[in-house]
């Protein structure tokens, strides 16, 4: 579906997710991802990646200099799951 | 005021000794600690004055850990003791056991896994109570607790249990319950028979593979009817049998986590609904914490993407891997070390988190 990269404030700097997803929603998924990566390292559990996987969307997340590039896919029954 | 245990380290190594110290300064129960670095001047010790627990090397020279470790038996039984070696060799690992310690660790795994090892000190400085009870040989544990750590580890051992004049077998294969064994009787009743002795000594034997199978069930079947009709048959006090559980419980989870190769398991219940336990980590609080509010924020994610339930979470460092998922409405935060990819890290967490209940 696409990816977007986020700076340490949370700003989407590129983005090629379609333009079906709001701008705010996008900000909200950013805001989300930087959440749990900044609060694991405060608890001394500083992560690299975050992978959340739902039922039909598997959002990775990728930590880059306080912010995070953040990709969108499908979770669908021709993609190889996890499960 | 309540005396604090003596701990006793012996090692030829006094860098280490010095490591030990630091460590162990670290229990909650803050032990005496005294250092020596040579069998013989550790004889010297426990014969001076009372200690709790000897922690002992096993490569020294002139007196080496296993001769020291021998005299110790049969002069100081109700010493708990600890191997702490570099010598990753199975065969002084079964040599410890049999001479009756209660724990063997390897310096490397120690360092590793800080939090794990003082634990398990801690629990074998244990309570007063503890003494009069349990069988010799893996700390002061019941035969029942003894019984599901071999199996759960996959062991192939016969244990051979003395009370008195009483001996007993149980065979184990590949964690499986073959046979057991006291006088005439074979089978579940001797199985029955057997975990009803409340202390005693045991050994681990060599595995016996073609040894003919007497019982069927599997281990927690029986183990789970057995411990039913004893409490029903001893009806101890409810405080009594709540402490067993709890001891039971945590012997339980320490011993998966070890088995499992888990580095650490946090358990978050819903808001209201008991309280967060965590195990194998120095900050328990903020990992909890972040466990919670992490899960907060994915739910939020999931409900502003109507992305369909959430099925896990995972995570990765440098340092570990994580995984994050819900059962029966409680979080589970399991870490693990990096070596292994995330779909086997997975089933590892599934299976980890449908045995910590049980």
């Amino acid at each position: 579906m696409g990816s977007i990269t986020v700076n340490a404030q949370g700003n989407i700097i590129a983005s090629t997710v379609s333009s079906n997803y709001s701008k705010s929603l996008l900000g909200d998924i950013s805001r989300e991802v930087l959440v749990i990566f900044r609060e694991a390292r405060d608890a001394q559990l500083p992560l690299a990646e975050v992978n959340v996987h739902f039922g039909s969307l598997r959002v990775t997340a990728r930590e880059t200099r306080g912010g995070a590039i953040i990709f969108l896919m499908p979770q669908t029954a021709l993609l190889p799951s996890p499960k | 005021m309540e005396e604090r245990h003596k701990i006793l380290v012996v090692d030829d190594d006094a860098d280490w000794l010095d490591v030990c110290r630091e460590m162990l300064s670290q229990l909650p129960s803050k032990p005496e600690i005294r250092t020596v670095g040579a069998g013989a001047r550790a004889i010297a010790q426990l014969d001076s004055q009372p200690f709790r627990l000897l922690l002992c090397d096993l490569k020294m020279p002139k007196m080496d850990g296993l001769q020291v470790l021998s005299i110790v038996r049969r002069r100081f039984p109700d010493l708990r003791t600890v191997v702490l070696t570099s010598l990753e060799d199975e065969e002084f690992r079964s040599r410890a056991y049999s001479l009756g310690v209660d724990l063997f660790w390897l310096k490397s795994d120690m360092q590793q896994n800080t939090k794990m090892f003082l634990d398990c000190v801690e629990s074998l400085l244990g309570r007063e109570t503890d003494l009069n009870s349990g069988f010799r040989g893996v700390q002061s544990k019941s035969l029942m607790d003894i019984i599901q750590l071999e199996c759960m580890s996959r062991n192939s051992t016969v244990l051979r249990i003395t009370r008195g004049p009483l001996v007993a077998k149980i065979w184990i294969q590949d964690g499986e319950l073959l046979d057991a064994q006291v006088g005439n009787v074979r089978g579940e009743a001797a199985f029955q028979k057997i975990l009803a002795w409340k202390s005693g000594t045991f050994e681990n034997m060599a595995a016996e593979p073609g040894h003919e199978r007497t019982i069927q069930r599997s281990i927690n079947a029986l183990l789970l009817e057995i411990a039913q009709s004893i409490d029903e048959s001893t009806e101890p006090a409810q405080t009594e049998m709540i402490e067993k559980a709890d001891h039971r419980r945590t012997v339980w989870r320490l011993a998966l986590l070890a088995a499992e190769g888990a580095e650490f398991v946090v358990t978050v219940p819903p808001d209201g609904q008991g309280k967060s336990e965590a195990w194998g980590t120095h900050n328990a609080e903020q990992v909890t914490a972040w466990t919670r509010r992490a899960a907060e924020a994915v739910k939020r994610l999931g409900d502003r993407l109507e992305a369909g339930p959430l099925s896990f979470i995972a995570g990765g460092s440098m340092e570990r891997r994580l995984i994050m998922l819900n059962r029966d409405d409680k979080l589970f935060l399991v870490a693990w070390p990096t070596e292994a990819a995330e779909n086997e890290l997975l089933e590892k967490t599934k299976k980890l988190v449908a045995s910590w209940d049980s």
